[in-house]
């Protein structure tokens, strides 16, 4: 399983880099969640995907799986989800103030200071 | 502790401090007196070192400056150093006496001028009269810098500031040259003093720095003393006001490169290294020099090369002079003359040189031109200066009965004596120094004529001179006959200088010689018929004879390479060094997001996959692998599609929608791995990025039009699936090895026990590990404040809708 884990992380990142590569803001945007998706599962992956109970001592299991990476990517899911939603408003901003929708309209010039 | 001795080092810079107070509130006299006291009580405090110094005695005071690192303010007099101190005292005295009457006080920013000029008094006081290297060096650098403020005095011409930034460039590439010299010498004797350096001589010499360490100091040395092909800058330093060249550009500044390579040679003489490089060098730069003296045609264009030529003199005898090391006693040692004579010719040329670029400000001053060709017929209408410039220059040329003969004489002395030499390699090649020596000596002799005869004879071109000549005011002659005086006086009796100066500065240079017994040199005129005084004759003779036809020939200097090949060299260079980094920012700079992002992962993906089969960590360890179940090979393929999807529509629907189908499908897998709380979240969290991209589709929807337009770019491919296949090669390498077990057991061990709670990973965000929680809720606010910011907040720039 961690083969296939680490090949579809590894997959997502290729998407998400694709996108962010190309001009489109949108795009761009997108492709950075697809990345952070691929980040996520990476660190559930990493951490080794034992069978046994979700961390919840309730259970009285014999045994639960690693709750460490869980409480990481929690957290990191919030994070990328701030950042996300503010980029996302800064790209429609953007958009409003300039009319740019790609990247490269947004280039300075060398006039500017 | 501090003393009066670290004092006097130091007072011209309290002088400099003073200078723009004493300007501005005394503005009727003029500032030059109040300056003019420095200099005369220096070099009187100076003079009472003489007694202590003679022989090989030194005085050493110590003030602990940065003591942990060995860097002490160490003042340390003895012979060479009090020489170089009485020079720059004693003319610096002259050069203020004289700028007195030189600078008006109406026109010119005096409080600028003294403050730069004490500022390099002091400097070069500090280095010469230092025993430690880096306080040597700081006070090196004080005097480029002071130096650049000079000559840009004038700084709203265009050449002074041109000539200011060539020699501080050239002279700090030097200075940084001789800082690695310096740092390399200490690593290996361990100590930044000069003596402590010279007693661990042997040490550096079986050392490899050895070489590397005396390249770099001579090319700092070299750069300083303007020689052969760094002496560029000082022809374009004399756009410097003239008490400025005749100071720092003819008697001081241009000598502390010869100081450094008379302190040194005990250290580095032993090698045959340097003395080619010495001498070699030196005798380049002498006969360049004075070629190239002789096609200027302004006044002091002639005299910035004959200092040229005249450095690589001094340095070449110092060179020749490192000989002497290789005889243990001073009987019998003919090759200390070269040492006296660099010494004597030191002391000579700061006192011809001097007055000559005083006279030489004279006539501009008084004509308004330095230029000879509108120049001639002043000697009766200025008989003083005329005087000045005939001692002058007779004495740069070498003839008797002035003191430049004499050191001449030794000179060629030393010259020919080399020859003799057995050792370094020296054979037929050595013959070769004589004849160059004697060849530059004829060309040094028909400069001075031009300078003398065409500035002061001829026929008066009145109609052409800007002023109406007539001769300067008393005071600023006083400067030049002074030296001129000296120039007859060390002249007639040059052995008053040998016991009290010149021979505790040759125990300076040659300390293990001077142990064992005195140099008993013995400076005169008659040496009967010697070879070298058939060389004087012959450089009067044919000196004579070529400056009559000089007309004839000197069309020969068309196709003689000149100087503007060297400078070209400089402007180009620097011309080059623009316009490559211009080229290399621009190429690589370009200002699209997309390039910086192909450098960056390109460098990741490299580093990272030369990293992981450079060592070898790449391996896979199926041992404890969890079998896969149909769920998740289902939910694999429904990730894997959803995100080609993604990657490759046009429709903007498609890509809201399958970028949610990807987050639940990641939601799902969570659910898979036992992640309740992550399932949760990831479901929410997923809704709500849908729902914005929605709201920001349904308000904007022309922002998503772009996506219809995308193209398929395949180097974005290569470079995305290149770091997708590093993450998987990476991740798979790393699961399946663990170095040590993972501290997790403790969170579900007592996460009951200590915090009360059965929801492990509820326990671990607010409980041991709460502060990452504070800090995420922290983003989340900011992000929501920087969210209501950007749509709320509209300051100038406005929209275009």
């Amino acid at each position: 399983m961690e083969i296939i884990m680490s090949i579809l992380a590894g997959f997502l990142f290729t998407v998400g880099l694709y996108l962010i590569l190309t001009k489109n803001l949108i795009r761009i945007i997108i492709g950075s969640s697809v990345l952070s998706h691929g980040a996520h599962l990476l660190l559930l992956t990493m951490a080794g995907l034992k069978t046994g109970a979700p961390p919840l001592l309730g259970l009285n299991a014999d045994t639960y799986v690693d709750p460490l990476p869980q409480a990481l990517i929690l957290t990191a899911i919030v994070i990328s989800f701030g950042v996300t939603s503010f980029i996302l408003v800064l790209g429609y901003r953007t958009y409003k103030v300039t009319g740019a929708a790609e990247t490269d309209q947004l280039r300075g010039t060398d006039t500017d200071e | 502790m501090f003393t009066i001795l670290h004092l006097a080092i130091i007072a011209p810079f309290l002088a400099a401090v003073l200078v723009p107070l004493l300007y501005k509130f005394i503005p009727r006299i003029h500032t030059g007196w109040f300056v003019l006291i420095v200099p005369i009580v220096l070099f009187s405090y100076f003079l009472t070192y003489l007694p202590d110094v003679s022989g090989t005695g030194s005085v050493i005071k110590t003030f602990e400056w940065i003591p942990s690192l060995g860097i002490n303010y160490v003042a340390y007099v003895d012979g060479l150093g009090l020489l170089f101190a009485l020079l720059i005292t004693g003319i610096g005295a002259l050069v203020v006496l004289y700028s007195i009457y030189y600078l008006n006080k109406h026109k010119e920013q005096l409080n600028n001028f003294y403050t730069y000029l004490m500022l390099f008094m002091g400097a070069m006081l500090g280095l010469t009269l230092s025993d430690n290297l880096i306080v040597l060096y700081t006070f090196w650098e004080i005097t480029s810098i002071s130096s650049f403020l000079l000559i840009s005095y004038w700084y709203t011409k265009e050449k002074s500031r041109y000539g200011a930034l060539k020699s501080l460039l050239i002279t700090f590439i030097g200075g940084f040259a001789l800082l690695v010299g310096f740092v390399l010498i200490a690593s290996v004797t361990g100590t930044y003093s000069i003596r402590g350096i010279l007693d661990a001589s042997d040490q550096l010499a079986a050392s490899p720095l050895f070489l590397p360490a005396m390249l770099l100091i001579l090319l700092g040395a070299f750069t300083k003393s303007a020689q052969f092909p760094f002496h560029i800058w000082l022809p374009d330093a004399m756009e410097a006001p003239t008490p400025v060249s005749a100071y720092l550009h003819s008697a001081t500044m241009v000598k502390a490169g010869i100081y450094l390579v008379a302190r040194l040679t005990p250290l580095f003489a032993v090698s045959a290294y340097w003395f080619w490089l010495v001498t070699g060098f030196g005798l380049l730069t002498l006969i360049w020099g004075s070629l190239s003296a002789i096609r200027q045609t302004d006044l002091k264009g002639i005299l910035a090369y004959s200092t040229v030529s005249q450095l690589g003199m001094i340095l070449s005898m110092l060179g020749a002079g490192a000989a002497a090391l290789h005889y243990d006693s001073v009987d019998n040692n003919a090759y200390t003359v070269a040492v006296a004579a660099a010494i004597f010719h030191l002391i000579n040329h700061a006192t011809y040189k001097g007055s000559l670029f005083m006279m030489a400000g004279i006539i501009d001053h008084e004509t308004g031109t330095r230029d000879i060709r509108r120049l001639g017929g002043l000697m009766t209408l200025m008989p003083i200066s005329f005087t000045i410039a005939v001692i002058g220059g007779f004495s740069m040329a070498g003839l008797p009965p002035f003191n430049g003969f004499l050191s001449k004489e030794m000179f060629f002395m030393s010259m020919v004596e080399i020859t003799h030499f057995s050792q370094y390699g020296m054979g037929s090649i050595g013959l070769l120094l004589p004849i160059v020596a004697w060849t530059a000596s004829i060309f040094t002799f028909v400069y001075c004529m031009i300078l003398v005869f065409r500035t002061f004879t001829g026929k008066l071109q009145e109609e052409k001179l800007p002023a109406k000549p007539h001769e300067a005011p008393f005071g600023m002659l006083l400067a030049p006959l002074i030296l001129v005086a000296l120039v007859v006086v060390f002249g007639f009796f040059p052995n008053t200088l040998v016991p009290a100066i010149i021979e505790p500065a040759m125990a300076s240079i040659m300390p293990e010689l001077a142990q064992t017994g005195s140099f008993g040199v013995d400076i005169y005129f008659w040496h009967g018929f010697s070879p070298e005084l058939f060389m004087t004759i012959g450089v009067v003779l044919l000196g004579t004879i070529i400056f009559l036809v000089l007309q004839k020939w000197s069309s020969i200097y068309a196709v003689f390479p000149d100087n503007r090949l060297f400078n070209q060299t400089y402007n180009r260079f620097l011309e080059g060094i623009e316009r490559t980094s211009y080229t290399v920012i621009s190429w690589h700079m370009t200002g699209l997001v997309r390039d910086y992002f192909i450098y960056i992962f390109s460098f990741t993906v490299v580093l990272l996959l030369f990293s992981l089969f450079g060592t070898g960590a790449f391996a896979i360890d199926t041992a404890n692998m969890v079998p896969v179940t149909p769920y998740e090979a289902v939910l694999s393929l429904v990730l894997v599609g959803s995100s080609l999807i993604l990657m490759f529509t046009r429709s903007r629907l498609k890509a809201v929608i399958s970028l949610g189908v990807l987050g639940y499908t990641v939601a799902l897998f969570f659910v898979l791995f036992r992640a309740p709380d992550l399932a949760l979240t990831q479901l929410t969290i997923e809704t709500v990025s849908v729902t914005l991209f929605l709201l920001c589709f349904y308000h904007f929807p022309q922002i998503f039009d772009a996506l219809k337009e995308t193209k398929f770019h395949a180097a974005n491919l290569v470079i995305s699936v290149a770091v997708g296949l590093t993450v998987t090669l990476i991740g798979l390498s790393a699961s399946g090895t663990r170095l040590f077990p993972a501290i997790s057991d403790y969170f579900l061990e007592n996460s009951y026990k200590e915090a009360g709670g059965n929801n492990v990973v509820n326990v671990i965000l607010v409980d041991f590990r709460g502060f990452d929680t504070l800090l995420e809720i922290l983003v989340l606010g900011i992000a929501s404040l920087g969210v209501y910011s950007l749509i709320k907040l509209r300051l100038a720039g406005g929209e275009n809708k």
